[in-house]
């Protein structure tokens, strides 16, 4: 064991803080779940990729720094620490990339990853219908065969796509072949927002900001080349984007020690004598740590070639708890004033609350833990 | 960077892991809460053997010299099978702090509490550390009997009449912060087998005509246990870690790594219970000889809520 930083490893954290101190808008931006806050969260996506840190871990070839899954860790840890604004890119970066790496083409990689990286342009996420929420391989969309023109047409509603109505690009799930069992005949398709016959419908989410749409697709032409790996195999493709955005690359630790020390920053101005605040704030503490000290212990695996399983699920409840439990500490130090609209807590409260629904809700990892990690019965 | 085991502190794991299976089953465990000295017997004159009693203690005095980050997985070990012996006392407590070949062997057998001492009848040294903190001989003390609810766990007030070594404060902590380690290591390892025998117990037991395993409620139970479990033995390492390089915050890692690993043993245990229904509740049963180890370890060398005070103070009040 060793949890020291190598010297280069050092650098690198002191060129990302001197980077950042200087350039993070000191007031915030508006947020980016608005479609002006989205505008100015855009340009600061251009700030990050023109000094390269946009997608550090990324090759150089697409604007990275080929930057090691160590140095991610310290560039999110910083990212956090300064208060830099949320990534809009998200879905694309964090989500889609991965995924384009393992199972796109050359092509695809080429056409789509520069563009992403510098926020030209941006990505939603199409899995969610209305019929079709935790149970995603009842989704019922679909893509026919249009074998003249070379491609596929594409029609029915996905729902709940976060920023959809801001996006240029939707990453999602169709069904190709409707006879084949629920979770075969799915293909997962790459398809610009601007093609016609899509119809985006923006609508707010529970902070009232219009961060999510609906997005309807009639007849709508994608041709063979934005098939993102083989027809058919949709549902394998999609695992590892979902994989993604329970483990590692959507929420790293760096983001609730961030969110740690505030609440302690707060609580110190508030003077914190009550006992059971101070219990719930260290317990914050406690669990913002176990949870960097357990992605440490993961990144040491996969830098040993090992590959995480269901044992993201593990993580993915832990860090969505964690957020609820750290924002109601903070709220309830608040008194009165917690109940105010803008306070930044009750903004990130009602953001945490998402967490244990969105990227699966906790309940389906509980029964992946139990099923896959216990190995109980399904039946 | 690297937070993980070197394969000579896993083989050195796998070792005692193996020993413990062979000599500490089930009915050792059973048997100390009856037997005349609350211990194993055979299990500790192979650990002494093996010469992991003396692991810590410098080479120069017969031990292995090794440290915290050398031992913490033979302590979670030990709590997996329930170890009824002062294994933390001895080897993370009192041998390295008296430091002498009778005790690295195991020839010797030093114990370490406060106020209650665990063995202190069956130990040759007696360490107490806390308002009046002193080495005594077990032979110039008195000691009065107290019942633990873990009745393999023989507690003792102990007063003593002789000229005991009185132990100053540099020596203390160490001792104290080496202890409370131990302690959240073997939680870490009773919380695991506590999930393990409740996993096979769920996965036979059938009601309604399946598994009882297969209903959601159970399922949910058992996932939060192991996600609390997953999550406190980092901290437990780190600890471990922390203090083998004198980290100075090693102190609140410790107390993050003791409030830690008690919540999440306790939890193992309640729903332990629960899912194991009156089976679990019979006293017959094996599965109680494990909660009631996890409930005296969790209220020894500061409960969780002491512990995360510690924690509070770290980060409010410096
Ligand atoms: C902030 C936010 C952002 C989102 N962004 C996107 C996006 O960009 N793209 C996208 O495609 N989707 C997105 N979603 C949708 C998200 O994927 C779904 O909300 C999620 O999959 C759950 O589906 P549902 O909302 O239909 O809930 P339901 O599936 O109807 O579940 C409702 C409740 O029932 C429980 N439940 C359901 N099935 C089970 C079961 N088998 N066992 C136990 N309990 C069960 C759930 O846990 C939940 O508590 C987003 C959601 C939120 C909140």
């Amino acid at each position: 064991m060793d949890l020291t930083w190598s010297a280069d490893e050092q650098a690198f954290r002191a060129e990302a803080r001197a980077w950042l101190e200087t350039n993070v808008p000191p007031a915030g931006l508006a947020s980016g779940d608005t479609r002006e806050g989205f505008a100015r969260h855009l340009e600061w996506e251009r700030a990050l990729f023109d000094a390269r840190w946009a997608v550090v871990s990324w090759p150089q070839a697409y604007g990275g720094r080929d930057a090691s899954l160590w140095e991610w860790l310290i560039f999110e840890e910083e990212y956090s620490r300064a208060g830099a604004p949320q990534r809009v890119t998200q879905n694309g970066i964090f989500l889609l990339a991965p995924t384009l790496f393992e199972f796109g083409t050359p092509g695809q990689r080429d056409r789509f990853l520069p563009t992403m990286a510098s926020g030209e342009e941006t990505w939603c996420q199409g899995w969610s219908e209305p019929d079709a929420g935790s149970d995603l391989a009842a989704i019922s969309s679909r893509a026919v065969r249009d074998e003249l023109a070379g491609g596929w047409r594409l029609s029915g509603q996905k729902t709940w796509t976060t920023r959809g109505a801001f996006c240029t690009h939707l990453f999602g799930l169709y069904r190709t072949d409707s006879d084949a069992e629920r979770h075969r005949g799915l293909t997962y398709f790459l398809v610009p927002l601007d093609t016609p016959g899509v119809t985006v419908r923006g609508f707010g989410r529970l902070d009232g900001d219009e961060g999510f749409a609906d997005v309807f697709c009639d007849d709508v032409f994608v041709p063979d080349d934005l098939v993102l790996g083989e027809v058919d195999q949709g549902w394998k493709v999609a695992m590892a984007t979902t994989g993604s955005e329970r483990g590692l690359t959507l929420r790293s630790p760096g983001r609730f020690l961030a969110t740690t020390s505030r609440l302690v920053e707060l609580a110190r101005e508030r003077g914190a004598a009550d006992p059971l605040v101070r219990q719930r704030i260290a317990q914050g503490q406690i669990d913002a740590e176990a949870y960097q000290l357990q992605t440490l212990a993961t990144v040491t695996k996969l830098s040993a070639g090992e590959h995480p399983g269901a044992e993201s699920s593990l993580t993915k409840v832990f860090w969505s708890e964690l957020d609820v439990q750290l924002h109601e500490t903070a709220l309830g130090l608040a008194g009165h004033d917690a109940e105010l609209e803008d306070s930044p807590w009750m903004k990130g409260w009602q953001f945490a609350l998402s967490g244990p629904i969105y990227a699966g809700t906790n309940e389906i990892q509980r029964n992946v833990i139990a099923e896959r990690v216990l190995g109980l019965p399904r039946k | 960077m690297r937070f993980a085991f070197t394969e000579n502190q896993l083989a050195f794991r796998d070792a005692v892991h193996d020993l413990l299976a062979k000599e500490c089953p089930p009915s050792v465990v059973r048997d100390a809460w009856t037997n005349e000295t609350g211990r194993s017997s055979t299990a500790w004159t192979e650990l002494a053997k093996m010469g992991v009693l003396g692991a810590l203690v410098p080479e120069a005095q017969g031990g292995l010299g090794l440290s915290e980050i050398d031992v913490v997985l033979l302590a979670e070990e030990t709590g997996r099978v329930a170890l009824p012996e002062p294994f933390v006392e001895h080897m993370l407590v009192g041998a390295p702090l008296l430091a002498t070949e009778a005790a690295a062997s195991g020839i010797t057998t030093v114990t370490a509490g406060d106020p209650l001492v665990p063995y202190a009848d069956t130990a040759d040294t007696i360490v107490r550390l806390g308002h009046e903190s002193f080495v005594a001989d077990r032979d110039d003390s008195t000691l009065e009997a107290h019942r633990s609810v873990d009745h393999s766990r023989r507690l003792f007030s102990v007063e003593t009449s002789g000229s005991p070594r009185a132990l100053d404060a540099a020596e203390v902590s160490t001792a104290y912060w080496r202890g409370t380690l131990g302690f959240s290591a073997q939680l870490v390892g009773l919380g695991h087998h506590l999930l393990a025998t409740t996993v096979e117990y769920v996965v036979a037991r059938r009601q309604f005509g399946v598994p009882i395993g297969s209903f959601q409620a159970i399922k949910h139970k058992l996932a939060d246990v192991r996600i609390a479990l997953e999550f406190a033995a980092p901290l437990v390492y780190r600890a471990a870690y922390s203090l083998t390089v004198s980290d100075p915050a090693a102190r609140t890692h410790v107390a993050m790594a003791k409030a830690a690993s008690a919540d999440a043993a306790t939890l193992a245990a309640r729903h332990a219970l629960q899912c194991h229904g009156a089976m679990g509740y019979s006293f017959e049963y094996d599965l109680h000889l494990w909660i009631k180890r996890v409930w005296a370890l969790a209220a020894a060398w500061g409960d969780a809520t002491w512990h995360r005070e510690l924690v509070a103070r770290a980060i409010l009040d410096t």
